[in-house]
């Protein structure tokens, strides 16, 4: 099953144009990783599927109701100073599903609870996102993510500033998170370690092209071009 | 002399409740304000209304019903200018600002001269608050303070992450809007008691000062807005018991209370 059909896209801003012509489709269970150099356009699609910016050309078909996208920014474009607790920003997480009422009520609650559960860190309900490390910070970030869906998540750049092992860590929450709970991954990473790029697809900025294909065909293609 | 102290008596707890709730709806919307990083629109609206206020003097109309349309048109400008990067948004509510204020004194000092009215709105003067003043006022911090609290989650969502709140379904235009409408009323019916000098001070010095001590988002919420209205009341009680310039000393207690605040949060560092 389809979830999102990207054709023949085209991104930019203000006549910039930072991606030319990609096309892919997000099939239900993926586990797309999208590599690149800085400036490539990786963030720029990531904007592009989450509505925050409008296509120059082509179009974005989405199959599922985009609230059902779950967003993880990078750790680092949150303010670490901001005075909220992890379990204020996991509730944001259910914002949608509020729709014109003001306020949260016990399914809601129950719902992050629950994110904060699958990612075993319900001990850090109380604590303050300014006291927390920077894993635990990606980690209160992944289930602010789950609390708004358990369809896709798109991650921006999630080992991003952790040390080796939570690193490991982290990447084994979202392995699981996919293989077991059946929820489709967009990652962007600029870890190129295999263990980083071990989804089904990749979508990869290169130089001159931008290759859309199975992970074995990249690694194939690479290792051709050594 | 009975009867002189009781109309003084009326006219300070007018102005008491008028304070209070203004300081409420002020030191509300500062959190948010504060935390995006936005805390210079409110010195640019402030500086807005002033030009506003000036202009509605010299062509004798009601001042804040003029007043709160010019800053709302401004807010919105402002919000644009935000957005756009290139623009330097910083410098352009900069230029905005000092303009406005240039143009008010402008305007009132031709036409009528530098007088008490340009001190009032400048320093501000909660005393010289007219009986339509303070119902406007009145009502009007009422409903920022109710439209705060039905969109306080939204509010929240939207400054801790906007990117996210958006991509989730929020409607992240119309809230900040909506915001930046609040932001325009408060200001507007803040500067006649605080002036325009000195307005902003109460809308940053609040979120600042219970952000020392207090960690989460509702916290910091709750206690500005306790902070905010008891500087309020000391500050008041020292400008009418030594004659002070009302502003100016509620924005004094509001520093005292900052450093204590800040004492406290570093005492509790240092014992752990």
């Amino acid at each position: 099953m389809n979830l999102i059909n990207v054709n023949h896209l085209t991104l930019g801003y203000e006549h910039q144009e930072v991606i030319k012509d990609l096309s892919f489709t997000v099939e239900k269970g993926d586990f797309i990783t999208i590599i690149g150099a800085n400036g490539s356009g990786k963030s720029t699609l990531v904007k592009g599927l989450l509505g925050l910016i409008k296509p120059m050309q082509g179009d974005i078909q989405y199959h599922i109701d985009t609230k059902q996208i779950g967003y993880m920014p990078q750790e680092t474009k949150i303010d670490a100073t901001f005075p909220a607790s992890v379990e204020e920003i996991v509730l944001s997480g259910t914002l949608n599903r509020l729709g014109h009422r003001p306020f949260y009520g016990k399914k809601e609650r129950k719902l992050a609870d629950d994110s904060l559960a699958l990612l075993d860190i319900l001990d850090l309900k109380k604590k303050s996102f300014t006291n927390l490390s920077g894993g635990q910070r990606q980690k209160v970030l992944l289930s602010r993510a789950l609390s708004a869906t358990r369809e896709l998540l798109i991650l921006d750049e999630p080992s991003n500033n952790l040390d080796f092992s939570s690193r490991e860590e982290f990447y084994k929450i979202i392995h699981r998170l996919n293989k077991e709970e059946g929820i489709t991954i967009l990652m962007i990473t600029h870890d190129l370690d295999m263990h980083a790029i071990a989804g089904n697809k990749i979508i990869a900025f290169e130089d001159q092209e931008i290759f859309v294909g199975k992970i074995e065909d990249y690694r194939r293609k690479m290792h051709e071009s050594l | 002399m009975n009867l002189f102290s009781m109309f003084q008596y009326t006219f300070l707890l007018r102005a008491f409740i008028v304070g209070l709730l203004i300081t409420l709806a002020v030191s509300l919307l500062g959190v948010s304000l504060v935390l995006r990083r936005n805390a210079m629109i409110s010195d640019g609206l402030s500086h807005v209304s002033f030009g506003a206020f000036a202009i509605a003097t010299v062509a004798n109309i009601a001042p804040i019903q003029f007043a709160i349309p010019v800053a709302i048109v401004a807010s919105v400008l402002i919000l644009k200018l935000n957005e756009n990067n290139k623009l330097h948004g910083d410098g352009a509510i900069a230029l905005l600002s000092s303009s406005a204020l240039a143009i008010g004194i402008m305007v009132i000092s031709v036409t009528k001269g530098i007088n008490t009215d340009v001190n009032n709105y400048l320093f501000g003067s909660i005393l010289s608050l007219s009986t339509n003043d303070v119902i406007v006022s009145v009502v009007l911090s009422l409903v920022v303070v109710l439209l705060f609290i039905f969109s306080y989650n939204k509010i929240f969502a939207l400054t801790f992450d906007q990117s996210f709140a958006k991509s989730t379904g929020t409607n992240v235009e119309l809230y900040n809007i909506i915001l930046a409408i609040l932001c325009s009323i408060t200001i507007v019916l803040g500067m006649r008691m605080m002036g325009a000098l000195l307005i902003s001070a109460l809308t940053i010095f609040p979120t600042l000062t219970t952000m020392q001590v207090y960690k989460s988002f509702k916290q910091v919420v709750i206690a500005s807005s306790i902070v905010g209205m008891i500087c309020f009341v000391i500050g008041l009680s020292i400008s009418y018991l030594y004659a002070t310039p009302s502003g100016a000393s509620i924005v004094i207690v509001n520093l005292v209370a900052f450093i204590l605040f800040k004492l406290i949060s570093l005492f509790k560092q240092a014992k752990y």
